[in-house]
Protein backbone atom coordinates (compact mmCIF):
# COMPACT_ATOMS: atom_id res chain seq x y z
CA UNK A 1 0.00 0.00 0.00
CA UNK A 2 2.97 2.10 0.50
CA UNK A 3 2.94 5.45 -1.91
CA UNK A 4 5.54 4.74 -4.93
CA UNK A 5 7.90 7.85 -6.11
CA UNK A 6 9.75 7.60 -9.35
CA UNK A 7 13.32 9.23 -8.55
CA UNK A 8 15.12 10.99 -11.01
CA UNK A 9 18.70 10.66 -11.56
CA UNK A 10 21.36 11.86 -14.17
CA UNK A 11 24.43 9.77 -14.31
CA UNK A 12 23.99 7.91 -11.40
CA UNK A 13 22.96 10.64 -9.58
CA UNK A 14 19.69 11.54 -7.90
CA UNK A 15 18.38 15.28 -9.27
CA UNK A 16 17.51 17.84 -7.14
CA UNK A 17 13.59 17.05 -8.16
CA UNK A 18 13.61 13.61 -6.64
CA UNK A 19 14.01 15.12 -3.38
CA UNK A 20 11.01 17.63 -4.00
CA UNK A 21 9.26 14.72 -5.46
CA UNK A 22 9.97 12.18 -2.64
CA UNK A 23 9.40 15.20 -0.21
CA UNK A 24 5.93 14.87 -1.92
CA UNK A 25 5.34 11.80 -1.41
CA UNK A 26 6.13 11.49 2.42
CA UNK A 27 3.00 14.22 2.73
CA UNK A 28 0.57 11.91 0.86
CA UNK A 29 2.20 8.95 3.01
CA UNK A 30 1.35 10.53 6.12
CA UNK A 31 -1.83 11.76 5.13
CA UNK A 32 -2.60 7.93 4.03
CA UNK A 33 -0.90 6.68 7.22
CA UNK A 34 1.66 4.40 5.03
CA UNK A 35 5.16 4.50 3.85
CA UNK A 36 7.13 5.56 0.60
CA UNK A 37 8.81 3.65 -1.40
CA UNK A 38 11.23 4.93 -4.05
CA UNK A 39 11.99 3.42 -7.41
CA UNK A 40 15.07 4.46 -8.96
CA UNK A 41 17.38 3.52 -12.03
CA UNK A 42 20.96 3.09 -11.84
CA UNK A 43 21.61 4.95 -8.66
CA UNK A 44 24.96 5.06 -7.32
CA UNK A 45 24.10 5.42 -3.90
CA UNK A 46 20.56 6.25 -2.64
CA UNK A 47 21.12 6.87 0.99
CA UNK A 48 20.04 10.50 0.40
CA UNK A 49 16.57 9.74 -0.09
CA UNK A 50 16.33 8.97 3.30
CA UNK A 51 16.47 12.52 4.15
CA UNK A 52 13.54 13.36 2.43
CA UNK A 53 11.12 10.33 3.89
CA UNK A 54 11.57 7.82 1.71
CA UNK A 55 11.16 4.31 3.37
CA UNK A 56 12.41 1.58 1.16
CA UNK A 57 13.99 2.10 -1.84
CA UNK A 58 13.76 -0.24 -5.25
CA UNK A 59 17.14 0.21 -6.90
CA UNK A 60 17.23 -1.51 -10.21
CA UNK A 61 20.63 -1.47 -12.09
CA UNK A 62 20.98 -2.27 -15.36
CA UNK A 63 23.26 -0.74 -18.05
CA UNK A 64 20.20 -0.94 -20.34
CA UNK A 65 18.64 1.58 -18.88
CA UNK A 66 21.63 4.31 -18.70
CA UNK A 67 19.44 6.15 -21.44
CA UNK A 68 15.81 7.23 -20.47
CA UNK A 69 13.39 5.03 -22.39
CA UNK A 70 9.75 5.90 -21.90
CA UNK A 71 8.15 2.80 -22.23
CA UNK A 72 10.82 0.71 -20.88
CA UNK A 73 11.12 2.97 -17.76
CA UNK A 74 6.91 3.16 -17.66
CA UNK A 75 6.59 -0.51 -17.69
CA UNK A 76 9.67 -0.81 -14.73
CA UNK A 77 7.41 1.99 -12.79
CA UNK A 78 4.50 -0.42 -13.39
CA UNK A 79 6.10 -3.66 -11.80
CA UNK A 80 7.10 -1.75 -8.88
CA UNK A 81 3.85 -0.44 -8.25
CA UNK A 82 2.06 -4.04 -8.55
CA UNK A 83 4.87 -5.60 -6.14
CA UNK A 84 4.28 -2.76 -3.39
CA UNK A 85 0.14 -2.82 -3.96
CA UNK A 86 0.54 0.89 -4.58
CA UNK A 87 -2.43 3.56 -4.99
CA UNK A 88 -0.65 6.07 -5.11
CA UNK A 89 2.16 6.77 -7.66
CA UNK A 90 4.21 10.12 -7.32
CA UNK A 91 6.05 11.34 -10.51
CA UNK A 92 7.95 14.93 -11.44
CA UNK A 93 7.38 17.83 -14.37
CA UNK A 94 10.66 16.93 -16.34
CA UNK A 95 10.28 16.27 -19.52
CA UNK A 96 11.32 12.50 -19.23
CA UNK A 97 8.60 12.12 -16.54
CA UNK A 98 5.58 13.53 -18.80
CA UNK A 99 6.71 11.42 -21.42
CA UNK A 100 6.53 8.37 -19.42
CA UNK A 101 3.43 9.26 -17.39
CA UNK A 102 0.62 8.78 -20.07
CA UNK A 103 2.14 5.48 -20.56
CA UNK A 104 2.28 4.39 -16.50
CA UNK A 105 -1.11 5.53 -16.51
CA UNK A 106 -2.62 3.35 -19.37
CA UNK A 107 -0.32 0.32 -18.00
CA UNK A 108 -1.80 1.14 -14.60
CA UNK A 109 -5.56 1.99 -15.55
CA UNK A 110 -5.03 4.74 -13.42
CA UNK A 111 -6.11 8.49 -13.50
CA UNK A 112 -3.25 11.17 -14.17
CA UNK A 113 -2.98 14.54 -12.98
CA UNK A 114 -0.18 16.98 -14.05
CA UNK A 115 1.36 20.14 -13.12
CA UNK A 116 0.15 19.30 -9.33
CA UNK A 117 1.21 22.38 -6.46
CA UNK A 118 0.11 21.37 -3.59
CA UNK A 119 -0.68 18.09 -1.44
CA UNK A 120 -3.46 16.90 -2.09
CA UNK A 121 -6.41 18.79 -0.27
CA UNK A 122 -8.28 15.69 0.21
CA UNK A 123 -7.36 12.51 -0.18
CA UNK A 124 -10.90 10.72 -0.31
CA UNK A 125 -12.07 11.59 -2.34
CA UNK A 126 -8.62 11.84 -3.43
CA UNK A 127 -8.23 15.96 -4.99
CA UNK A 128 -4.92 17.69 -5.80
CA UNK A 129 -4.36 21.45 -6.67
CA UNK A 130 -3.06 21.71 -10.54
CA UNK A 131 -2.39 24.32 -12.76
CA UNK A 132 -4.09 24.94 -15.54
CA UNK A 133 -4.80 27.72 -18.86
CA UNK A 134 -1.20 27.61 -18.54
CA UNK A 135 -1.21 29.27 -15.02
CA UNK A 136 -3.83 31.99 -15.63
CA UNK A 137 -5.96 29.87 -12.87
CA UNK A 138 -6.10 26.59 -10.35
CA UNK A 139 -8.02 23.85 -10.87
CA UNK A 140 -8.92 21.31 -8.40
CA UNK A 141 -9.00 17.26 -9.82
CA UNK A 142 -10.28 14.73 -8.23
CA UNK A 143 -9.14 11.57 -9.27
CA UNK A 144 -11.62 8.70 -9.76
CA UNK A 145 -9.23 5.60 -10.52
CA UNK A 146 -8.31 3.25 -7.80
CA UNK A 147 -4.45 3.58 -8.14
CA UNK A 148 -3.76 7.08 -9.02
CA UNK A 149 -0.76 9.24 -10.53
CA UNK A 150 0.07 12.22 -9.85
CA UNK A 151 2.48 14.80 -11.14
CA UNK A 152 4.07 17.41 -9.33
CA UNK A 153 5.59 20.78 -10.67
CA UNK A 154 9.15 21.45 -10.24
CA UNK A 155 9.72 24.16 -7.69
CA UNK A 156 6.02 23.88 -6.03
CA UNK A 157 5.96 21.68 -2.76
CA UNK A 158 10.08 22.34 -2.03
CA UNK A 159 12.27 20.07 -0.25
CA UNK A 160 10.98 18.87 3.33
CA UNK A 161 13.60 16.94 5.58
CA UNK A 162 12.40 14.39 7.67
CA UNK A 163 14.55 12.08 10.03
CA UNK A 164 14.59 8.32 9.37
CA UNK A 165 16.70 5.52 7.78
CA UNK A 166 15.78 3.86 3.87
CA UNK A 167 16.55 0.11 3.38
CA UNK A 168 17.49 -0.69 -0.29
CA UNK A 169 16.39 -3.03 -1.86
CA UNK A 170 17.93 -4.47 -5.00
CA UNK A 171 14.79 -5.31 -7.60
CA UNK A 172 15.08 -7.21 -10.69
CA UNK A 173 11.95 -6.29 -13.38
CA UNK A 174 11.72 -7.49 -16.82
CA UNK A 175 12.50 -4.91 -19.65
CA UNK A 176 9.77 -4.57 -22.03
CA UNK A 177 10.28 -4.28 -25.90
CA UNK A 178 11.23 -0.64 -26.43
CA UNK A 179 10.30 0.02 -30.63
CA UNK A 180 12.58 3.32 -30.12
CA UNK A 181 16.41 3.06 -30.35
CA UNK A 182 18.52 6.79 -29.45
CA UNK A 183 20.60 7.36 -32.20
CA UNK A 184 22.32 10.62 -30.78
CA UNK A 185 22.23 12.63 -27.67
CA UNK A 186 22.55 16.55 -28.09
CA UNK A 187 22.85 18.12 -24.43
CA UNK A 188 24.46 21.75 -23.89
CA UNK A 189 27.07 20.06 -20.93
CA UNK A 190 28.25 22.49 -18.03
CA UNK A 191 24.72 24.84 -18.36
CA UNK A 192 22.11 24.24 -16.25
CA UNK A 193 18.79 23.32 -18.06
CA UNK A 194 15.53 26.07 -17.91
CA UNK A 195 13.93 22.95 -16.51
CA UNK A 196 16.23 22.60 -13.30
CA UNK A 197 16.88 26.28 -13.23
CA UNK A 198 16.40 27.87 -9.51
CA UNK A 199 17.26 31.22 -11.27
CA UNK A 200 16.56 31.93 -14.86
CA UNK A 201 17.57 34.91 -17.07
CA UNK A 202 15.42 35.49 -19.92
CA UNK A 203 15.77 38.24 -22.56
CA UNK A 204 13.41 39.48 -25.78
CA UNK A 205 13.40 41.52 -28.77
CA UNK A 206 14.38 44.92 -26.59
CA UNK A 207 18.01 43.34 -26.67
CA UNK A 208 18.18 44.35 -30.27
CA UNK A 209 19.84 41.28 -32.25
CA UNK A 210 21.96 38.07 -31.20
CA UNK A 211 25.64 39.94 -30.91
CA UNK A 212 24.24 41.16 -27.97
CA UNK A 213 23.64 37.88 -25.49
CA UNK A 214 27.28 38.28 -24.48
CA UNK A 215 25.93 40.03 -21.36
CA UNK A 216 22.71 37.56 -20.85
CA UNK A 217 25.13 34.80 -20.76
CA UNK A 218 27.60 36.60 -18.36
CA UNK A 219 24.68 37.58 -15.83
CA UNK A 220 23.14 33.87 -15.90
CA UNK A 221 26.88 32.75 -15.31
CA UNK A 222 27.40 34.53 -11.99
CA UNK A 223 23.80 33.53 -10.95
CA UNK A 224 24.14 30.25 -11.93
CA UNK A 225 21.34 30.57 -14.13
CA UNK A 226 19.86 29.32 -17.24
CA UNK A 227 19.03 31.49 -20.06
CA UNK A 228 15.61 32.00 -21.70
CA UNK A 229 14.29 34.33 -24.43
CA UNK A 230 10.64 35.20 -25.28
CA UNK A 231 8.91 33.77 -29.01
CA UNK A 232 9.81 36.60 -31.34
CA UNK A 233 13.73 36.54 -30.42
CA UNK A 234 13.62 31.96 -31.05
CA UNK A 235 11.65 32.65 -34.00
CA UNK A 236 13.90 35.32 -35.95
CA UNK A 237 16.11 32.47 -35.12
CA UNK A 238 18.69 34.94 -32.37
CA UNK A 239 18.17 32.02 -30.36
CA UNK A 240 17.57 28.58 -30.38
CA UNK A 241 14.12 27.07 -29.63
CA UNK A 242 14.72 25.42 -26.96
CA UNK A 243 15.26 29.02 -24.87
CA UNK A 244 11.54 30.21 -25.77
CA UNK A 245 9.75 30.07 -22.53
CA UNK A 246 5.76 31.30 -22.14
CA UNK A 247 2.58 29.53 -23.32
CA UNK A 248 3.68 27.98 -26.09
CA UNK A 249 7.07 27.40 -25.60
CA UNK A 250 8.62 26.12 -22.58
CA UNK A 251 7.01 26.52 -18.81
CA UNK A 252 9.24 28.03 -16.32
CA UNK A 253 8.56 27.62 -12.53
CA UNK A 254 11.73 29.09 -11.06
CA UNK A 255 12.60 31.13 -7.67
CA UNK A 256 13.74 34.14 -9.69
CA UNK A 257 12.95 35.10 -13.08
CA UNK A 258 14.99 38.25 -14.36
CA UNK A 259 13.01 39.58 -17.53
CA UNK A 260 15.24 41.71 -20.05
CA UNK A 261 13.57 43.67 -22.90
CA UNK A 262 10.41 41.77 -22.67
CA UNK A 263 7.42 43.50 -22.93
CA UNK A 264 5.24 41.13 -21.09
CA UNK A 265 2.24 39.99 -23.32
CA UNK A 266 0.15 37.71 -22.13
CA UNK A 267 1.02 34.24 -24.02
CA UNK A 268 4.92 35.61 -22.47
CA UNK A 269 3.41 36.23 -18.86
CA UNK A 270 1.05 33.12 -18.54
CA UNK A 271 4.39 30.80 -18.94
CA UNK A 272 6.85 31.94 -16.68
CA UNK A 273 3.78 33.27 -14.18
CA UNK A 274 4.66 30.03 -11.57
CA UNK A 275 8.08 32.05 -10.86
CA UNK A 276 8.41 33.04 -7.39
CA UNK A 277 9.75 36.37 -7.74
CA UNK A 278 9.97 38.32 -10.73
CA UNK A 279 12.23 40.93 -12.17
CA UNK A 280 11.73 43.09 -15.08
CA UNK A 281 14.44 45.72 -16.67
CA UNK A 282 12.71 47.75 -19.58
CA UNK A 283 13.14 51.40 -20.74
CA UNK A 284 9.20 51.37 -21.76
CA UNK A 285 7.52 51.95 -17.75
CA UNK A 286 3.96 51.28 -19.38
CA UNK A 287 5.44 47.82 -20.41
CA UNK A 288 3.20 44.70 -19.04
CA UNK A 289 5.71 42.88 -17.40
CA UNK A 290 5.71 45.90 -14.55
CA UNK A 291 2.13 44.87 -13.71
CA UNK A 292 3.37 41.31 -13.21
CA UNK A 293 6.80 41.52 -12.19
CA UNK A 294 7.80 42.25 -8.06
CA UNK A 295 10.98 44.35 -8.59
CA UNK A 296 11.26 46.70 -11.56
CA UNK A 297 14.25 48.84 -13.15
CA UNK A 298 13.18 51.44 -15.49
CA UNK A 299 16.36 51.21 -17.44
CA UNK A 300 18.25 50.75 -20.56
CA UNK A 301 19.69 47.30 -21.02
CA UNK A 302 22.68 47.81 -22.47
CA UNK A 303 23.53 50.00 -19.19
CA UNK A 304 21.70 48.37 -16.20
CA UNK A 305 22.83 44.79 -17.45
CA UNK A 306 26.82 45.09 -17.52
CA UNK A 307 26.38 47.30 -14.32
CA UNK A 308 24.27 44.25 -12.01
CA UNK A 309 26.49 41.81 -13.65
CA UNK A 310 29.62 43.55 -11.92
CA UNK A 311 27.91 44.49 -8.31
CA UNK A 312 26.67 40.53 -8.64
CA UNK A 313 30.41 39.68 -8.69
CA UNK A 314 31.29 41.83 -6.08
CA UNK A 315 28.55 40.75 -3.87
CA UNK A 316 29.27 37.01 -4.72
CA UNK A 317 33.17 37.64 -3.81
CA UNK A 318 31.82 39.07 -0.39
CA UNK A 319 29.41 35.61 0.51
CA UNK B 1 -10.78 -0.49 -71.02
CA UNK B 2 -8.24 -3.23 -69.63
CA UNK B 3 -6.01 -0.20 -69.63
CA UNK B 4 -7.88 1.66 -67.83
CA UNK B 5 -8.84 -0.95 -64.86
CA UNK B 6 -5.33 -1.70 -64.65
CA UNK B 7 -4.32 1.94 -63.73
CA UNK B 8 -7.56 1.85 -61.62
CA UNK B 9 -5.79 -1.32 -59.74
CA UNK B 10 -2.83 0.35 -59.79
CA UNK B 11 -4.38 3.77 -58.24
CA UNK B 12 -5.66 1.97 -55.67
CA UNK B 13 -2.69 -0.12 -54.41
CA UNK B 14 -1.03 3.45 -54.48
CA UNK B 15 -3.90 4.68 -51.94
CA UNK B 16 -3.42 1.36 -49.83
CA UNK B 17 0.40 2.22 -49.28
CA UNK B 18 0.34 5.93 -48.57
CA UNK B 19 0.59 7.34 -45.55
CA UNK B 20 -3.05 7.64 -43.14
CA UNK B 21 -2.51 10.63 -40.72
CA UNK B 22 -4.84 11.64 -38.01
CA UNK B 23 -4.00 14.41 -36.71
CA UNK B 24 -5.69 15.14 -33.18
CA UNK B 25 -7.06 19.08 -33.00
CA UNK B 26 -7.76 20.28 -29.87
CA UNK B 27 -10.27 23.36 -29.54
CA UNK B 28 -9.02 25.96 -27.24
CA UNK B 29 -9.27 29.50 -25.41
CA UNK B 30 -7.62 31.92 -28.00
CA UNK B 31 -4.02 32.68 -26.11
CA UNK B 32 -5.13 36.41 -25.25
CA UNK B 33 -8.23 35.00 -23.53
CA UNK B 34 -9.02 36.42 -20.32
CA UNK B 35 -9.82 33.45 -18.74
CA UNK B 36 -13.07 32.85 -16.17
CA UNK B 37 -15.58 30.47 -14.74
CA UNK B 38 -19.29 30.50 -13.59
CA UNK B 39 -21.02 28.29 -11.75
CA UNK B 40 -19.81 29.16 -8.61
CA UNK B 41 -16.24 28.82 -9.69
CA UNK B 42 -16.76 25.08 -10.99
CA UNK B 43 -17.18 25.90 -15.29
CA UNK B 44 -15.05 27.26 -17.46
CA UNK B 45 -16.66 30.30 -19.01
CA UNK B 46 -17.04 30.69 -22.44
CA UNK B 47 -18.62 34.06 -23.02
CA UNK B 48 -16.76 36.08 -25.51
CA UNK B 49 -13.91 33.47 -25.71
CA UNK B 50 -12.25 33.51 -29.31
CA UNK B 51 -11.73 29.36 -29.85
CA UNK B 52 -8.82 28.36 -31.84
CA UNK B 53 -6.84 24.80 -33.01
CA UNK B 54 -4.97 24.57 -29.84
CA UNK B 55 -1.20 25.82 -31.17
CA UNK B 56 0.99 22.51 -30.75
CA UNK B 57 -1.55 20.56 -33.00
CA UNK B 58 -1.27 23.65 -35.68
CA UNK B 59 2.45 22.98 -35.65
CA UNK B 60 1.22 19.14 -36.26
CA UNK B 61 -1.27 19.62 -38.66
CA UNK B 62 1.64 22.06 -40.64
CA UNK B 63 4.02 19.09 -40.72
CA UNK B 64 1.15 16.41 -41.99
CA UNK B 65 0.04 18.75 -44.69
CA UNK B 66 4.16 18.37 -45.71
CA UNK B 67 3.83 14.85 -45.52
CA UNK B 68 0.81 15.15 -48.07
CA UNK B 69 2.25 17.21 -50.66
CA UNK B 70 5.72 16.34 -50.66
CA UNK B 71 5.07 12.27 -49.99
CA UNK B 72 1.69 11.67 -50.23
CA UNK B 73 -0.49 11.17 -47.57
CA UNK B 74 -4.08 11.37 -46.21
CA UNK B 75 -4.44 13.77 -43.07
CA UNK B 76 -7.90 13.24 -41.29
CA UNK B 77 -7.95 15.45 -38.15
CA UNK B 78 -10.19 14.54 -35.35
CA UNK B 79 -11.83 16.39 -32.50
CA UNK B 80 -13.60 15.22 -29.38
CA UNK B 81 -15.96 17.60 -28.61
CA UNK B 82 -19.61 19.06 -28.82
CA UNK B 83 -20.81 21.13 -31.99
CA UNK B 84 -19.51 24.07 -30.82
CA UNK B 85 -16.19 22.80 -31.93
CA UNK B 86 -17.13 22.35 -36.06
CA UNK B 87 -15.68 25.78 -37.13
CA UNK B 88 -11.97 24.56 -35.37
CA UNK B 89 -12.15 21.40 -37.68
CA UNK B 90 -13.56 23.33 -40.75
CA UNK B 91 -10.56 25.87 -40.15
CA UNK B 92 -8.13 22.88 -40.27
CA UNK B 93 -10.07 21.72 -43.00
CA UNK B 94 -9.36 24.66 -44.66
CA UNK B 95 -5.89 24.57 -44.19
CA UNK B 96 -5.67 21.63 -46.28
CA UNK B 97 -6.68 18.19 -44.22
CA UNK B 98 -8.97 16.23 -46.53
CA UNK B 99 -11.86 15.39 -43.59
CA UNK B 100 -12.96 15.29 -40.70
CA UNK B 101 -14.50 13.39 -37.47
CA UNK B 102 -15.95 14.87 -34.46
CA UNK B 103 -16.76 12.75 -31.53
CA UNK B 104 -19.97 13.88 -30.31
CA UNK B 105 -19.12 14.17 -26.65
CA UNK B 106 -18.07 16.40 -23.90
CA UNK B 107 -14.62 16.38 -23.64
CA UNK B 108 -14.18 15.76 -19.81
CA UNK B 109 -10.81 14.32 -18.95
CA UNK B 110 -7.53 13.53 -20.99
CA UNK B 111 -7.88 9.79 -20.08
CA UNK B 112 -11.77 9.26 -21.76
CA UNK B 113 -10.81 11.86 -24.52
CA UNK B 114 -7.39 9.80 -25.39
CA UNK B 115 -10.32 6.26 -25.12
CA UNK B 116 -12.41 8.45 -27.75
CA UNK B 117 -9.44 8.94 -30.08
CA UNK B 118 -7.63 5.57 -29.69
CA UNK B 119 -11.02 3.91 -30.90
CA UNK B 120 -11.23 6.50 -34.32
CA UNK B 121 -6.86 5.21 -34.66
CA UNK B 122 -8.00 1.55 -34.39
CA UNK B 123 -10.96 1.87 -36.87
CA UNK B 124 -9.56 3.85 -39.25
CA UNK B 125 -6.19 1.85 -39.42
CA UNK B 126 -4.00 5.53 -39.03
CA UNK B 127 -0.46 4.99 -39.13
CA UNK B 128 0.39 8.16 -37.85
CA UNK B 129 -1.19 9.99 -35.31
CA UNK B 130 -0.06 13.50 -34.43
CA UNK B 131 -1.08 14.82 -31.59
CA UNK B 132 0.27 18.14 -29.46
CA UNK B 133 2.58 18.15 -26.59
CA UNK B 134 -0.41 19.68 -24.54
CA UNK B 135 -3.57 21.52 -25.14
CA UNK B 136 -3.10 25.31 -24.06
CA UNK B 137 -6.82 25.24 -21.70
CA UNK B 138 -6.04 22.20 -19.38
CA UNK B 139 -2.47 21.76 -19.97
CA UNK B 140 -2.74 17.67 -19.56
CA UNK B 141 0.05 16.72 -21.26
CA UNK B 142 -1.42 13.31 -21.79
CA UNK B 143 -3.94 12.25 -24.30
CA UNK B 144 -0.94 11.40 -27.21
CA UNK B 145 0.84 9.24 -24.79
CA UNK B 146 -2.40 7.78 -23.91
CA UNK B 147 -3.38 6.93 -27.56
CA UNK B 148 -0.35 5.33 -28.25
CA UNK B 149 -0.34 3.16 -24.76
CA UNK B 150 -4.08 2.04 -26.03
CA UNK B 151 -3.12 1.60 -29.59
CA UNK B 152 0.56 -0.20 -28.64
CA UNK B 153 2.10 1.84 -31.10
CA UNK B 154 5.02 4.10 -30.65
CA UNK B 155 5.29 6.98 -29.17
CA UNK B 156 7.38 10.21 -29.06
CA UNK B 157 6.58 13.00 -26.64
CA UNK B 158 8.09 16.94 -27.42
CA UNK B 159 8.38 15.64 -31.06
CA UNK B 160 10.53 19.00 -32.94
CA UNK B 161 11.15 16.96 -36.12
CA UNK B 162 10.11 14.00 -37.47
CA UNK B 163 10.85 12.30 -41.15
CA UNK B 164 9.06 9.36 -42.23
CA UNK B 165 10.74 7.08 -45.03
CA UNK B 166 8.43 3.52 -45.92
CA UNK B 167 7.46 2.61 -42.23
CA UNK B 168 10.76 4.07 -40.70
CA UNK B 169 10.67 6.75 -38.82
CA UNK B 170 13.25 9.57 -37.13
CA UNK B 171 12.67 12.29 -35.31
CA UNK B 172 14.10 14.72 -32.92
CA UNK B 173 12.44 14.85 -29.16
CA UNK B 174 13.27 18.61 -26.84
CA UNK B 175 14.73 16.81 -24.00
CA UNK B 176 15.39 18.96 -20.90
CA UNK B 177 18.56 21.24 -21.65
CA UNK B 178 18.63 19.90 -25.34
CA UNK B 179 17.77 16.94 -28.03
CA UNK B 180 17.62 13.54 -28.61
CA UNK B 181 17.46 12.10 -32.26
CA UNK B 182 15.35 8.74 -32.83
CA UNK B 183 14.58 5.89 -34.51
CA UNK B 184 11.64 3.94 -34.96
CA UNK B 185 9.20 2.83 -36.91
CA UNK B 186 5.00 3.24 -38.16
CA UNK B 187 2.64 3.15 -36.37
CA UNK B 188 3.34 6.25 -34.43
CA UNK B 189 2.21 8.56 -32.15
CA UNK B 190 3.50 11.53 -31.81
CA UNK B 191 2.93 15.02 -28.74
CA UNK B 192 4.11 18.03 -31.13
CA UNK B 193 5.20 21.36 -30.96
CA UNK B 194 6.76 24.00 -32.33
CA UNK B 195 10.07 22.83 -34.10
CA UNK B 196 8.21 20.20 -36.20
CA UNK B 197 7.43 23.35 -38.33
CA UNK B 198 8.63 26.81 -38.36
CA UNK B 199 6.16 29.57 -36.76
CA UNK B 200 6.35 31.06 -40.46
CA UNK B 201 5.41 27.51 -42.26
CA UNK B 202 2.12 27.82 -40.07
CA UNK B 203 -0.72 28.65 -42.88
CA UNK B 204 -3.62 31.41 -42.88
CA UNK B 205 -6.47 29.65 -44.51
CA UNK B 206 -7.25 31.27 -48.01
CA UNK B 207 -10.67 32.31 -49.46
CA UNK B 208 -10.14 28.62 -51.43
CA UNK B 209 -9.48 27.00 -49.09
CA UNK B 210 -12.38 28.08 -46.98
CA UNK B 211 -14.96 27.46 -49.86
CA UNK B 212 -13.05 23.73 -50.81
CA UNK B 213 -13.30 23.31 -46.76
CA UNK B 214 -17.23 23.44 -46.84
CA UNK B 215 -17.46 20.82 -49.47
CA UNK B 216 -15.42 18.34 -47.61
CA UNK B 217 -16.32 15.65 -45.14
CA UNK B 218 -17.29 16.28 -41.40
CA UNK B 219 -18.65 13.18 -40.19
CA UNK B 220 -19.77 12.57 -36.45
CA UNK B 221 -19.39 9.32 -34.81
CA UNK B 222 -21.07 8.76 -31.91
CA UNK B 223 -18.44 7.70 -28.29
CA UNK B 224 -17.98 4.71 -26.99
CA UNK B 225 -18.75 3.79 -22.92
CA UNK B 226 -15.79 5.72 -21.76
CA UNK B 227 -15.77 6.62 -18.35
CA UNK B 228 -14.11 10.14 -16.76
CA UNK B 229 -11.08 8.75 -14.95
CA UNK B 230 -10.55 12.62 -13.25
CA UNK B 231 -13.23 15.22 -12.64
CA UNK B 232 -12.63 19.05 -12.35
CA UNK B 233 -14.74 19.91 -9.43
CA UNK B 234 -13.16 23.37 -8.78
CA UNK B 235 -11.21 26.31 -10.25
CA UNK B 236 -9.53 29.19 -8.71
CA UNK B 237 -7.50 32.33 -10.01
CA UNK B 238 -4.16 33.32 -8.70
CA UNK B 239 -4.42 35.83 -6.19
CA UNK B 240 -4.12 39.54 -6.88
CA UNK B 241 -0.56 40.98 -7.43
CA UNK B 242 1.28 43.06 -5.12
CA UNK B 243 2.71 46.02 -5.89
CA UNK B 244 5.99 46.27 -7.92
CA UNK B 245 8.78 48.01 -6.27
CA UNK B 246 10.62 49.96 -8.20
CA UNK B 247 14.61 50.23 -8.07
CA UNK B 248 16.13 52.87 -9.69
CA UNK B 249 19.02 52.00 -12.74
CA UNK B 250 21.74 54.03 -10.57
CA UNK B 251 21.10 51.94 -7.29
CA UNK B 252 21.53 48.61 -8.18
CA UNK B 253 23.02 47.52 -4.94
CA UNK B 254 19.71 48.37 -3.69
CA UNK B 255 17.84 45.15 -5.84
CA UNK B 256 20.65 42.83 -4.85
CA UNK B 257 19.43 44.00 -1.41
CA UNK B 258 16.31 43.21 -1.90
CA UNK B 259 16.48 40.23 -3.72
CA UNK B 260 19.31 38.61 -1.27
CA UNK B 261 17.43 39.85 1.62
CA UNK B 262 13.34 40.33 0.83
CA UNK B 263 13.08 37.53 -1.38
CA UNK B 264 15.50 35.45 -0.58
CA UNK B 265 16.28 34.25 -3.95
CA UNK B 266 20.02 34.85 -4.41
C1 LIG C 1 -0.62 32.16 -30.37
C2 LIG C 1 0.49 32.97 -29.76
C3 LIG C 1 1.34 32.34 -28.86
C4 LIG C 1 2.41 33.05 -28.30
N1 LIG C 1 3.22 32.41 -27.40
C5 LIG C 1 4.26 33.09 -26.86
C6 LIG C 1 5.15 32.47 -25.95
O1 LIG C 1 5.03 31.30 -25.63
N2 LIG C 1 6.18 33.19 -25.44
C7 LIG C 1 6.38 34.50 -25.77
O2 LIG C 1 7.35 35.09 -25.27
N3 LIG C 1 5.56 35.10 -26.62
C8 LIG C 1 4.51 34.43 -27.19
N4 LIG C 1 3.72 35.07 -28.09
C9 LIG C 1 4.12 36.41 -28.58
C10 LIG C 1 3.72 37.52 -27.67
O3 LIG C 1 2.41 37.95 -28.00
C11 LIG C 1 4.68 38.71 -27.84
O4 LIG C 1 4.69 39.11 -29.18
C12 LIG C 1 6.12 38.42 -27.44
O5 LIG C 1 6.17 37.83 -26.16
C13 LIG C 1 6.90 39.69 -27.42
O6 LIG C 1 8.26 39.41 -27.24
P1 LIG C 1 9.24 40.52 -26.62
O7 LIG C 1 8.70 40.94 -25.33
O8 LIG C 1 10.59 39.96 -26.69
O9 LIG C 1 9.17 41.66 -27.72
P2 LIG C 1 8.44 43.05 -27.72
O10 LIG C 1 7.01 42.93 -27.41
O11 LIG C 1 8.85 43.69 -28.98
O12 LIG C 1 9.08 43.81 -26.51
C14 LIG C 1 10.37 44.26 -26.47
C15 LIG C 1 10.52 45.03 -25.19
O13 LIG C 1 11.86 45.46 -25.05
C16 LIG C 1 11.87 46.76 -24.50
N5 LIG C 1 13.14 47.38 -24.86
C17 LIG C 1 13.53 47.88 -26.06
N6 LIG C 1 14.79 48.33 -25.99
C18 LIG C 1 15.22 48.13 -24.74
C19 LIG C 1 16.42 48.37 -24.05
N7 LIG C 1 17.46 48.93 -24.66
N8 LIG C 1 16.50 48.06 -22.76
C20 LIG C 1 15.46 47.49 -22.11
N9 LIG C 1 14.29 47.20 -22.71
C21 LIG C 1 14.18 47.53 -24.01
C22 LIG C 1 10.67 47.44 -25.09
O14 LIG C 1 10.26 48.51 -24.26
C23 LIG C 1 9.66 46.30 -25.12
O15 LIG C 1 8.88 46.27 -23.94
C24 LIG C 1 2.63 34.40 -28.65
C25 LIG C 1 1.74 35.02 -29.52
C26 LIG C 1 0.69 34.33 -30.08
C27 LIG C 1 -0.24 35.04 -31.01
Amino acid sequence: MSVLVYTESEQGKFKKVAFEVASYAKAVANQLGTTVTAIAMNVNDTSQLAMYGVDKVLNVTNTQLDNFNAKIYANIIKQAAEKESTKVVIIGSSANSKYLAPLLAVELNAGYASNVIEAPSNISPFTVKRTAFTNKAFEFTQINTDVKIVGVSNNSFGLVESSGSATAEAFSPSLSESGINIESVDKVTGKVSIADAEIVVSAGRGLKGPENWGMIEELASVLGAATACSKPVSDLGWRPHGEHVGQTGKPVAANLYIAIGISGAIQHLAGINASKVKVVINTDSEAPFFKAADYGVIGDAFEVVPRLVEKLKAFKAQQ
Amino acid sequence: MLVISITDKILICFKLLIMKILVCISHVPDTTSKINFSDNNTKFDTNGVQFVINPNDEFGLTRAMWFKEKQGATVTVVNVGGPETEPTLRKALAIGADAAIRVNTVATDGFSVAKQLANVVKDGGYDLVIAGRESIDYNGGMVPGMIAGLTSANFINNCIGLEIEGTSVKAIREIDGGKETLSTSLPLVIGGQKGLVEESDLRIPNMRGIMMARQKALNVLEPIDANAETTSTKFEKPAPKGAIKLVSPDNLDELINLLHNEAKVI
